[in-house]
């Protein structure tokens, strides 16, 4: 197969993995398994754990950094930008229609009393968010302190985001440091 | 050069979001005070869209943010440039950071350091998520002005009303787009 076929094919799986996954993240998973693995064979399902238990613990959009970790396994670094570019074009697509729709009706009354609901519902959407990362932040007091220190500050300063994460990121080093010292 | 900046701005959230798509939020509410390219209001609704329509949320909000701010400056072809920039400033720092990785993936992985900033990380970048929560709340709850005249009481019950329902255990899996659907009824019938 000619190298440029890899490329598009790349590009075109993981075009159809953005269009079917709802939500990103683990939501991604299954359809990973099915295309990736079952499928084309790009990787071996104790890869694609791997691949993605990384794209969690790096800067940026999880379904993002699997996307570019598997093209790159498969075809190096256009491989890594192919899959990548694949993964976003139907957000691309989908939303700029949408939000162009969005946009024309907007003025209309019951438009706006729809989305009177649904801001409702983002709000209760993103309290559920946050209490199932808590399950998974907080495992002891200092990770409590972090937590509730980080929310009122950025809640009543307007420190930029930036901030706390390499702040925090910094507190997690001295802990651990000192604390494995101890032990 | 606004596209140039959404770039940068975008190229920011995703070197330092940290946890997925959520973790986008803070830095949007940011954006949406410092920059006036949309309101407090148009990022929820962006929340609602992005979570309802296929693909990671992240980027579905990098791309509506990039249409709506694009198209303020001569409608729909600036709007889809702006669309493009904003997604590939997000995903440029993610490909670079993962291509340098997967170069030398064995010593990443089993970094001990790396895992100790993780455990500074995953509470901050919570923290961060749970103040703009609150946030949208308050602007939700509160529209007009923060007064128990301008209390937004219908919103609150189905706040509460969506709460417990989300938390059921045999509703707990479905998708958030029948939340969002309902929500979007409820508001219709009784104006909110």
């Amino acid at each position: 197969m000619n190298v440029i076929k890899i490329y598009l094919k790349l590009f075109a799986t993981f075009a159809k993995i953005g269009a079917m996954t709802f939500g990103g993240g683990y939501a991604m998973l299954p359809i990973l398994q099915r295309e990736i693995v079952e499928k084309q064979k790009w990787a071996s399902e104790e890869e694609l754990m791997d691949y993605f238990a990384i794209g969690q613990c790096t800067p940026g959009i999880i379904a993002v950094n699997t996307a570019t970790f598997i093209g790159q396994k498969t075809k190096g670094v256009l491989g890594g930008i192919s899959a990548t570019l694949g993964l976003v074009f139907p957000s691309l697509i989908i939303i700029s229609m949408l939000a162009g729709v969005i946009e024309a009706f907007s003025h209309i009354a019951w438009v706006q009393h729809a989305f009177g609901g649904i801001r409702v519902c983002v709000c209760v959407l993103i309290i559920n968010a946050v209490i199932k990362l808590l399950k998974k932040a907080i495992i002891d007091k200092f990770t409590f302190v972090i937590f509730v220190a980080v929310a009122v500050a950025a809640y009543f300063t307007s420190l930029s985001p930036v901030i706390f994460v390499i702040v925090a990121a910094v507190i997690g080093i001295i802990i651990k440091n000192i604390g494995g010292k101890k032990a | 050069m606004i596209f140039l900046k959404l770039f940068f701005s975008f190229f920011k959230t995703g070197l330092f979001a940290i946890g997925g798509g959520m973790a986008t939020i803070p830095f949007l509410y940011e954006m949406a005070d410092t920059t006036g390219w949309f309101t407090r209001d148009d990022l929820a609704n962006m929340i609602a869209v992005s979570e309802s329509t296929p693909g990671p949320i992240g980027v579905n909000m990098a791309t509506y943010v990039g249409f709506i701010t694009g198209s303020k400056v001569a409608g729909i072809p600036t709007a889809i440039i702006g669309a493009v920039t904003a997604t590939l400033g997000l995903i440029t720092p993610a490909v670079i950071i993962i291509l340098v990785v997967a170069s030398f993936l064995k010593n990443f992985r089993d970094n001990k350091q790396l895992n100790n900033a993780f455990y500074g990380l995953r509470p901050a970048s919570t923290g961060l998520i749970a103040a703009a929560g609150i946030s949208v709340a308050v602007t939700v709850l509160f529209p007009e002005a923060f007064s128990l005249a301008a209390f937004n009481f219908k919103g609150a019950v189905l706040a509460v009303i969506l709460l417990a329902l989300t938390n059921v255990k045999q509703l707990k899996k479905l998708h958030p787009i029948v939340f969002i659907a309902a929500s979007a009824a409820a508001g219709v019938i009784f104006k909110m």
